[in-house]
């Protein structure tokens, strides 16, 4: 029997696909923000356009090079509201879609009611809390960010609980497999790609949520009271000095669940 | 073939005559690997109702190998699908080495395959191989030992850390055949193992198969379209026909091709046997014409 004849030796490692990524697929985008923020200092100086329509790159790197730790501490604040609601809403989520994929009547129960929560504009929610819980903390906030996080994540790992294929499931019943067998071997390793999908997508959700939240009050402190401060005492290039900390912030968040996505299904094929 | 019997009357009579006879190895007293006595199974309900097998009797012997053959729609893999208890018969009794069939998928008697691998891409080779063993709270050593000599018994033991999407079809269904030879089993059930690979790969994969069977002495129960493999393969040929789903015929193939090498496949006999099965297919007379 010539094995070797049939497929020859393969590199039998897990990688990250992100070793695939070629120097071209970096560099182009980061030229293309490089040319757009220098075409807009270029035409602010040449217009001599007035800062409190759009402020020169400059000016509001010079604010956040002045203003570094107050944009950190803003950043650590709003942080770690996403964080909390984050993995608060993604752990409720979770354990939602496997109690509904168990129990049928509780997932047609659920879809009204998850229909409906995906169409709410959560944030709408948090001067509600902000009374509910008292404006002085911060749990306003935190639940705002868990509940916008909790229905993509609940959408997508219910989406993956339904992807076992019928020869699998098969295959756990011919070798008389215990439910909490079926689970750990088959259902939960099939839709652990589909639960990170939906982390990924949650994360950014859960920044944006943190933050829009602090525009309608709550304690100070964290990047989106800041924002609003300073705009409405008309500091415009400090203001954008903050929108970039919570660019910077959403996008930690982003990278690293997609990191540990990729890490996590690091074994699964490619879908 | 003069010992086709014609109707399925008779040849539920000859079935359990052959059960006893032609088993070979298998000891005076041994039971029966499968007995299937006056199955129905029926889908649907009122209107809707399809009759996928009806009055179905079979036995197949221990470490004696039964091929199924028909026409897609004949029902051969939900008999399959019904002695592995993933399915329950609607009428008529099932027994597995004299249990019930639950009983003996609860006993773990029987070692499965499909025609799709269904291996679980996030495991190993290996990890794939030894999975029935894991759930089944095998020591690690003993996992690690078995799991070595049944990659060295499909000839995949380079590529025991593989993960499945890197290697061939055949070489998958490989592993899933080493997967299903986990733990020993008396009984094989396979549906359409090798439907979906080249007839390269598939005549290589059943000379292995016949290998196997030699040095493990299970019964097989297996589901073809291909008639060809259903006699290079079987001690007996079992011919179902569709609508509803019903044994026709059986085909016993003879002893001068039963040492099953290359040569059987040019062997005069195995055309002739080739041909009867194909015109038990048919329904109709042996067309001597089809030989040349």
């Amino acid at each position: 029997m010539s094995v070797v004849a049939e497929a020859t030796a393969k590199d039998t490692r897990a990688r990250l696909p992100i070793s695939r990524l070629r120097v071209s697929t970096v560099l182009a985008p980061v030229l293309l923000g490089v040319a757009v923020v220098a075409l807009w200092q270029v035409l602010v100086d040449h217009y001599d356009v007035s800062p409190l329509i759009i402020p020169a790159p400059d000016a509001v790197w010079a604010q956040v090079t002045d203003n570094r730790g107050s944009i950190v501490d803003g950043a650590t604040v709003t942080g770690r509201n996403a964080l909390l609601g984050l993995v608060g809403g993604a752990v409720v989520a979770i354990v939602g879609a496997l109690v509904s994929h168990a129990v049928r009547f509780i997932d047609q129960m659920a879809v009204p009611v998850v229909a409906a929560a995906s169409v709410v504009p959560i944030v709408a929610l948090a001067p509600v809390l902000y009374t509910m819980f008292g404006a002085g903390n911060e749990t306003g906030r935190v639940l705002v960010a868990a509940l916008s996080v909790s229905v993509p994540v609940y959408l997508n790992t219910l989406r993956g609980l339904a992807q076992v294929k019928a020869v699998h499931r098969d295959l756990m019943t011919a070798y008389a497999a215990t439910p909490t067998q079926v689970a750990r071997t088959v259902t939960l390793p099939t839709a652990l790609p589909y639960v990170f999908t939906g982390l990924r997508i949650a994360s950014s959700l859960a920044v944006i949520s943190a933050l829009v939240a602090e525009y309608f009050g709550g304690p100070v402190g964290g990047l989106g009271k800041s924002i609003t401060t300073s705009a409405s005492s008309s500091n415009y290039p400090l203001a954008y000095a903050y929108v970039l900390g919570a660019i910077a912030l959403g996008i930690v968040f982003y990278v690293v669940t997609l990191l540990l996505e990729l890490w996590v299904t690091r074994h699964h094929p490619s879908t | 073939m003069t010992d086709l019997s014609k109707t399925p009357e008779k040849t539920a009579q000859k079935t359990a005559e052959q059960a006893t006879d032609q088993a070979g190895p298998a000891p005076f007293g041994t039971p029966a690997a499968i007995t299937v006595t006056g199955v129905d199974r029926v889908f649907g309900k009122r209107k809707r109702e399809v009759v996928a097998l009806s009055a179905v009797d079979l036995t197949v012997a221990a470490g004696e190998f039964v091929s199924l053959i028909g026409p897609s729609g004949c029902g051969k893999s939900t008999l399959l699908r019904l002695v592995a208890d993933l399915d329950q018969p609607s009428g008529g009794t099932i027994a597995v080495f004299d249990k019930s069939a639950e009983q003996a998928r609860l006993d773990q008697d029987y070692g499965i395959a499909f025609q799709q691998a269904g291996l679980l891409p996030w495991r190993t080779v290996a990890a794939n191989v030894e999975l029935p063993l894991k759930l089944h709270g095998a020591g690690s050593a003993e996992r690690k030992a078995r799991v070595a000599e049944l990659l060295d018994l499909v000839g995949l033991t380079d590529f025991a850390k593989s993960r499945p999407d890197q290697l061939s079809g055949g070489m998958q269904q490989r592993v899933a055949i080493a997967r299903a030879l986990a733990e020993q089993p008396r009984l094989l059930l396979m549906d359409e193992p090798f439907g979906a690979l080249d007839e390269i790969t598939r005549e290589r994969l059943q000379a292995e198969l016949v290998r196997i069977c030699r040095e493990t002495g299970a019964a097989v129960l297996f589901v073809t379209h291909s008639i060809p493999e259903a006699v290079f393969l079987s001690d007996r040929v079992v011919v179902m026909t569709p609508r509803p789903g019903r044994i026709t015929d059986v085909v016993t193939v003879p002893e001068t091709l039963r040492a099953r090498t290359d040569a059987t496949r040019d062997h005069a006999d195995f055309l002739h046997t080739v041909a009867a099965v194909r015109a038990a297919l048919h329904g109709g007379h042996e067309p001597a014409e089809d030989l040349a």
